[in-house]
């Protein structure tokens, strides 16, 4: 389309001498073998489809220079909001930026009730399939970025779950919003439904259910005042679904196999063992051929999540600047880069670039009629647990806590420290294992668990 | 309004990003995320410290992973690889961090020329085409990169766009850069004067093939090429370095004048005494007639042996022996200065009796020059001359008789040298 745009203008470059132009974004005329932009411009109507965006008019935009000379220099410098971005935020100011965008979708979200974690939500993001990296290029024509607002669209990292957590709880209070719609246990977010979905993403037990729900019972996490959202209450602490459910699972499969890089495994040759001598039937859950399994899934897994993390293309072809005086280095930049990425395009590997999958709320997915027994879900777990009276209780009679006190969240910034090197091996296991899949760091559902830990024997550690 | 965008873009990572990688680093909150440190009579507002300071931002945390997976792939020699996680590196052109920005062109050129030496899809186009981008995307590297581009060139045997792309570089001058790639233009025009040289070979080639008026065209041609040549290559000697391929070009061609010839080699023994070339510099000073021509040449020789590498060079020797000889009787004055700024180290450094030893065993022509230069200047006395004699003439050696001999009745040259003989006289 270029080449017809430009083929009527044959005069040679003043520069270079050379026949050869092309277009700029602007719809300036510029030289492609020495990148001199001209004064000549050209009308261009685009009919390319902005998704989401309702176009009202198509504008002409500022294509002759003079125009943008009359313009006043407000508009040349930004926004008057983005204007007020660059000074010191007094306290209690909230300012909306790409993060704080994703806290409001997921207020809507957790408004709605909708079956979707914040975990979910930023995983969306960071798979491409929100918009959020370079969401300025589908903004309609008439929204020119100019100075300041190019800070608050130019992203360059991901968003990060509890920085978008805590946004989220003061968002709320800024809006002024009342209770939110209770979360009841019909509701996916409420921790008997999630531990379910994390149950099986884990490819664990269907039987341990029974117990992430005595758990739950134990600590109060099921009732409706302790989830769902009051903003008019601030004191109360804000819960994370998604991490909570990961952490009752963990506790759960510390009091049963106590994770201690000895008695899972003792469990685990005893299952074995009774598994090859019975063939029919069910199936012992076996830990150890659980963590085989998991590891090696979850190692090619990571292995392609970093790949494409490196892989990650963060320019898009239109890219931004702060002043006029900019704009040509810039552009020029980015015309050698597409050039370039042309050249090496052309000699890499014939790599099938995948259809970008529609976003799946399941990341491992372990089917129960593959034959490989590679599904533990159906697995019992038997072995594992002993009848006392009337009820099932573990076998395991130890336990042993994350930590024995929670630190001052004022003095440490936190209540809890993880150091991988202070726990067992088994426990880090299963800690990155729902690291990996809810894309958080260790150390946010480490701080989970000991929280529950500390509800569940309360009256054991206040005796001391 | 300048200034303005100076400071939006002085607070990138000040106020605004929040945000840390996702794996976790410590997310920058106002409260301070790191324990306190209570020590007496520290300030109030030293006791929070916080992680401030410039972050990497994701964006280039993911560019040097993308970096590790090319060096990977590079060094597993898997080509296709390499050059698709190029495509994602090449963003880092466009770093928000001038640091890194500057740093980019670097690191990609020589990524992309190592991918495209070795990928099998790739071609001298290819190359080519990429090179004409890196020159273009900044000054500082410009002529590295031509010259380098030359280097690829003249390998794959395109001696003609190797000339044309050096005489591009040569004309190119960017204000202060042009100084601050001094090197490289000094470089660009050895080069170019070397194919000079070589262009002006094909052509006087030419030139003795032909007759008639082809054959002028093609001298006048020659001629040219061998002003420009000329030009550059005395230029280029001026400068310390070796320039070893560039002076032999240089002195071939200017065969028919021996003047200049030689006062070229004449700089070249002031800045490099243990030139190859001094060898035959001073042969070529001996065929001449002039006195000082041979005082120099004798300087020449006995500096040549100054150095560690001409030791065991047994040409050096037998021309050091002739020369002393030669000299031995009416300008016995020129060996004497020369020898006396030697004859404190030489004798340890050149004739010592493990040398002996070693030399006659590893090469007795070595030796026996050796012998011969030592018994001239020390006397048949001397730990050298008599060990390899004596060896000499237990394996019957008949020339060790005759050079014993010959010895003999020149030792008088060596007392003479040392002046042991004048102050004999006195007395």
């Amino acid at each position: 389309m270029e080449e017809e745009d430009t083929r009527d203008y044959s005069e040679p470059c003043v520069q270079c001498s050379v026949v050869n132009w092309g277009l700029t974004d602007e719809g300036r005329f510029y030289c492609k073998s020495c990148h001199n932009v001209i004064e000549r411009t050209k009308e261009v109507l685009t009919s390319d489809v902005v998704p989401n965006a309702k176009i009202q008019s198509i504008s002409r935009g500022f294509r002759k220079r003079k125009k943008i000379a009359r313009e006043t220099t407000s508009v040349c410098s930004g926004s008057v909001d983005g204007g007020s971005y660059v000074l010191k935020r007094k306290k209690g100011n909230l300012r909306m930026s790409m993060p704080m965008t994703l806290s409001f979708c997921y207020i809507a979200l957790l408004w709605l009730r909708e079956p979707v974690t914040l975990s979910d939500l930023l995983r969306f993001v960071i798979d491409g399939h929100i918009p959020y990296l370079n969401a300025f290029q589908y903004f309609p024509e008439e929204m020119k970025l100019y100075g300041v607002d190019l800070k608050i669209f130019h992203v360059e990292s991901w968003p990060v779950y509890e920085d978008v957590h805590n946004k989220m709880s003061e968002l709320a209070a800024f809006l002024d919003l009342p209770r939110f719609p209770a979360i009841t246990d019909s509701c996916f977010l409420h921790p008997n439904i999630l531990c379910i979905k994390y149950l099986m993403e884990a490819n664990l037990p269907d039987e341990l259910h029974n117990w992430t729900c005595r758990v739950v019972k134990k600590i109060n996490a099921g009732e409706t005042d302790f989830l769902t959202l009051d903003p008019v209450n601030k004191s109360a602490r804000k819960v994370k679904y998604d991490v909570l459910a990961a952490a009752i699972i963990i506790v759960v499969l510390k009091l049963l196999f106590l994770l201690d890089d000895q008695y899972e495994w003792l469990l685990a040759n005893l299952a074995g063992k009774r598994n090859q001598k019975n063939k029919e039937g069910c199936l012992w859950f076996d830990f150890k051929k659980w963590y085989k399994i998991i590891k090696k899934s979850v190692d090619v897994e990571q292995k392609k999540l970093d790949e494409e993390r490196a892989r990650c293309l963060w320019k898009c072809e239109k890219p931004l600047f702060y002043s006029a005086k900019e704009k040509s280095v810039v552009l020029k930049k980015r015309q050698m880069v597409v050039n370039l990425q042309r050249q090496f395009g052309a000699l890499s590997g014939s790599r099938q670039v995948a259809e970008k999958q529609s976003p799946s709320s399941f990341q491992l997915n372990w089917a129960e009629e593959n034959t490989d027994g590679n599904c533990f879900h159906g697995h019992i777990l038997e072995g594992v647990l002993q009848e006392k009276g009337n009820s099932l209780t573990t076998m395991n009679t130890k336990y042993w806590l994350c930590t024995v006190k929670l630190c001052n969240e004022k003095i440490c910034g936190q209540l809890t420290h993880y150091k991988e090197s202070n726990f067992p091996q088994s426990y880090q296991f299963v800690l990155n294992l729902f690291s990996f899949l809810l894309r958080v760091p260790a150390s946010l559902i480490h701080e989970e668990v000991c929280l529950i830990e500390h509800k569940l024997f309360k009256t054991k550690l206040h005796r001391k | 309004m300048d200034s303005f965008v100076e400071q939006l873009k002085r607070g990138t990572e000040e106020e605004f990003t929040e945000e840390s990688a996702w794996d976790g680093s410590a997310v920058n909150t106002t409260s301070s995320s790191l324990p306190a440190i209570y020590l007496p009579l520290l300030p109030r507002y030293l006791l929070h410290p916080t992680t401030r300071g410039r972050k990497s931002t994701e964006f280039q945390e993911t560019k040097k992973a993308c970096l590790n997976y090319i060096q990977d792939a590079l060094l597993q020699h898997q080509w296709q690889r390499a050059a698709e996680f190029m495509t994602n590196y090449l963003e880092t052109l466009e770093n928000t961090s001038a640091e890194q920005r500057m740093a980019a062109p670097e690191v990609i050129w020589r990524i992309g020329t190592e991918i495209l030496c070795h990928h099998s899809k790739s071609s001298v186009e290819e190359f080519n085409y990429f090179a004409e981008q890196m020159k273009n995307l900044g000054v500082k590297k410009y002529l590295g990169v031509c010259l380098e581009h030359v280097f690829h060139l003249l390998c794959n045997g395109l001696i003609d766009d190797a000339y044309q792309n050096l005489s591009l570089a040569e004309g190119w001058r960017y204000g202060e850069q042009t100084i601050a790639q001094d090197k490289e233009l000094k470089l660009i025009q050895a080069y170019k004067g070397l194919l000079d040289y070589y262009n002006w070979a094909k052509k006087r080639k030419a030139v003795l093939e032909l007759d008639g008026d082809f054959a002028d065209s093609v001298e006048q041609e020659m001629h040219s090429f061998f002003r420009q040549a000329a030009v550059n290559l005395k230029e280029i000697i001026k400068i310390p370095g070796v320039w070893d391929p560039f002076v032999k070009c240089y002195v071939d061609r200017r065969g028919e004048s021996k003047k200049t010839l030689m006062s070229v080699l004449k700089i070249l023994h002031e800045i490099v005494p243990s030139h190859e070339l001094m060898l035959d510099y001073n042969a070529m000073l001996q065929k001449s007639k002039k006195r000082k021509h041979h005082r120099l040449g004798l300087e020449i020789i006995f500096t040549l042996l100054d150095f560690a590498g001409w030791k065991e060079h047994v040409k050096a020797w037998s021309c050091l022996a002739k020369q002393i000889l030669e000299n031995s009787s009416k300008h016995l004055d020129w060996v004497r200065e020369e020898w006396n700024s030697r004859k404190d180290w030489w004798p340890a450094f050149h004739f010592s009796h493990y040398l002996a030893k070693r030399n006659w065993q590893e090469n007795e022509s070595l030796a026996c020059e050796k012998a011969l230069v030592a018994g001239i200047l020390l006397g048949k006395d001397c730990k050298y001359f008599k060990y390899v004699s004596h060896e000499g003439c237990k394996a019957k050696k008949e020339k060790f008789r005759t050079m014993k001999k010959f010895v003999k009745k020149h030792s008088s040259t060596h007392l003479r040298a040392s002046g042991v003989l004048d102050s004999c006289t006195h007395l």
